[in-house]
């Protein structure tokens, strides 16, 4: 048999086949098929189809995180409609308004296994690769054929490598890694493709740090990424399957065996496996970074727009709203005030990140340097709503995406960067270094 | 098929917040008002003056960004017959392929169309003509192909459970 990469594993898996080649089109089951609020829409579309019940209920996730809690009457019909749609198909993996945004809340709870294929209608669902999964982003009309048919064609991306050797300096995170790349190979760098991550520097990351890659690859225009599960991940995946099961009041051993099975056959690229590109860096070459308006491949050093006024800083979302971006950041703000005339909105992206966050004091922290908390979910990520720029003013995020019109206002300007970096510049008010903040 | 209309040139990465903002994608159900915000925050001029069979023409990585299909039926809701760009970022190209709406890269044609002008497609004998000259593009791979002349994925799945 030829040597595979990652993705032709894993979509032979998802398809049935032995083997699969690059470029063939195959007809795949994913393991999970994920939606948010924009599940209303696609049921509206599913209704088509004339099903009395989806052929995969217990395939299907959703979580409410968009725009939570209902910032109006609108919103709140859409996440009725979403309530009566899981109550009728009877939907286990259901997430209330406050739990968190999908791709952490799917994380924690362990829904995705390595190996496995999880589609989702949302385009950070390359997510998943940081525990070893195939995640892909796709339509809502096609969540909606999945719902009814529970497969979906899938071209097999030809891969990338992306090798980082070493150990980051301090200061600098894997955002700052992700922002390099794409600043180097631009938003379409990775354009269809399967990006693997390899070497001693991404081995060496927190979990928590690897989760930052494979979603920061939606903005390369990747298909997927991937990241090695270890030991690590095995232990994270198995405390949030048995807290999972034991709060549903059930016996986890049957899925502590299967995600033993999924980890012990996990699906490695071979050695020999062809890859279209391989590029590589060195850990100890990188500093923090600052993705400027209005793409996310308009990366700069941090020292090249440090000064810039900032009218508002948001740390958060599915790229850098976890427990060590909220501790990186608080120890930014520790003894210091958030600048006059300058929002520093925190909003961490899970329940379970708010209240270890409550648990270590960074939130009391925040609150007493004068920052807003808001609650688990997406916030202003998107525009929907919590923080929404006025005409003419600048934030600095922690966010993915600085796309014109991204946050609700085209006349607004985003600048993207890891959270310490967030946290220092809402204590200047402008865009700076924490590592040589002023007391 | 022959389609033929106007080009609306832009440039590389428009991206799905241009193409229909974020803030709209759980509120904006209606299809003229879907219509009406396409494009807004790029070329306010577009909606009010697109006209049908016209044709979108963008540079490299086109669609970038969000999964949202409204990326894809703001431009249809307006009578566009085709996007044709350099390249396409995948989920635009799929949510275009499942809606009907023709998606094409072909960048030697991009780089040749003028702004404004009448251009015109054969999708049988796969080129697109403008003032500079015809330009061949690439077919569609045969699995996919299906789903077009269902007329889109949501027909093409009503096919195959039978439906009516």
């Amino acid at each position: 048999m030829a040597a595979q990469t990652f993705a032709q594993k894993a979509l032979a898996r998802a398809a049935g086949l032995e083997q699969v080649a690059v470029g063939q089109v195959v007809d795949a089951r994913p393991d999970v098929v994920l939606s948010h609020d924009n599940t209303a829409a696609i049921r509206r579309i599913w209704r088509q189809f004339a099903q009395p019940q989806v052929v995969i209920p217990e395939r299907i996730a959703i979580t409410l995180d968009h725009a939570v809690p209902a910032p109006t009457t609108q919103h709140a019909q859409n996440h009725a409609e979403i309530r009566a749609f899981v109550a009728e198909q009877g939907i286990q993996h259901f997430f209330e308004v406050g739990r968190g945004i999908c791709h952490q809340v799917l994380s924690e709870e362990a829904i995705v296994l390595p190996g496995q294929l999880i589609l989702g209608a949302d385009s950070h669902t390359t997510h998943f690769g940081w525990l070893g999964a195939l995640g892909a982003g796709i339509g809502r009309s096609e969540v909606a054929t999945l719902w009814a048919t529970g497969e979906l064609w899938l071209r097999v991306p030809e891969s990338m490598q992306i090798v980082l050797e070493g150990t980051l300096p301090v200061g600098v995170t894997a955002k700052d890694f992700a922002l390099r790349v794409i600043g180097d190979l631009g938003a379409d760098g990775g354009l269809y493709q399967s990006v693997e991550f390899h070497g001693s520097g991404v081995a060496a990351l927190s979990l928590e740090s690897r989760m930052v890659l494979p979603n920061m690859m939606a903005e390369f225009g990747a298909k997927n990424a991937w990241v090695a599960p270890d030991d690590r991940t095995a232990a994270y995946l198995v405390e949030g399957l048995t807290r999972r099961f034991r709060r549903q009041g059930q016996d986890p051993t049957a899925a502590l065996a299967a995600l033993a099975s999924a980890l012990s056959s996990a699906l490695l690229p071979d050695a020999e496996a062809v890859y279209s590109a391989v590029y590589h860096y060195q850990a100890a070459d990188l500093e923090p970074y600052v993705a400027c308006p209005h793409s996310v491949d308009k990366v700069v050093p941090l020292s090249a727009v440090a000064g810039t006024r900032v009218h508002q800083a948001f740390l958060g979302t599915c790229t850098n709203g976890r427990l060590e971006d909220l501790a990186a950041a608080a120890a930014v703000i520790r003894g210091r005030r958030v600048a006059p005339g300058v929002r520093l909105l925190v909003i961490p992206a899970s329940s379970a990140v708010l209240q270890a966050a409550l648990e270590e004091g960074y939130i009391q922290e925040f609150v007493a340097a004068g920052a807003v908390i808001g609650v688990p979910g997406c916030g202003p990520c998107m525009g929907n709503h919590m923080g929404i720029p006025a005409p003419g003013e600048t934030t600095i995020s922690s966010a993915n995406r600085n796309f014109r019109g991204r946050m609700g206002t085209a006349d607004a300007e985003i600048y993207l960067s890891n959270p310490a970096v967030v946290a220092a510049s809402a204590v200047a008010g402008r865009i700076a270094d924490p590592q040589t903040l002023g007391a | 098929m022959l389609l033929a209309g106007r080009a609306w040139k832009y440039g590389d990465n428009v991206n799905t917040d241009i193409l229909f903002p974020g803030k709209y994608t759980y509120t904006v159900t209606e299809r003229s008002e879907i219509a009406r915000h396409a494009l807004e925050d790029l070329d306010p001029t577009f909606a009010a003056n697109v006209q049908q069979g016209d044709v979108v023409v963008g540079g490299r990585n086109f669609g970038c960004g969000s999964s949202r299909e409204q990326a894809v039926t703001c431009l249809l809701y307006n009578g566009v017959s085709a996007v044709v760009a350099a390249s396409f970022s995948r989920i635009f190209y799929r949510n275009a392929l499942n809606n009907g709406l023709l998606a094409i890269a072909c960048p030697l044609a991009v780089a040749a169309i003028v702004a404004g002008e009448p251009i015109a497609i054969d999708t049988a004998q796969q080129t697109i003509r403008c003032a500079a000259g015809e330009y061949p593009f690439p077919p569609l791979s045969a699995s996919v192909m299906g789903i077009v002349e269902a007329g889109g994925l949501v027909a093409y799945v009503k096919r195959k459970l039978a439906l009516p």
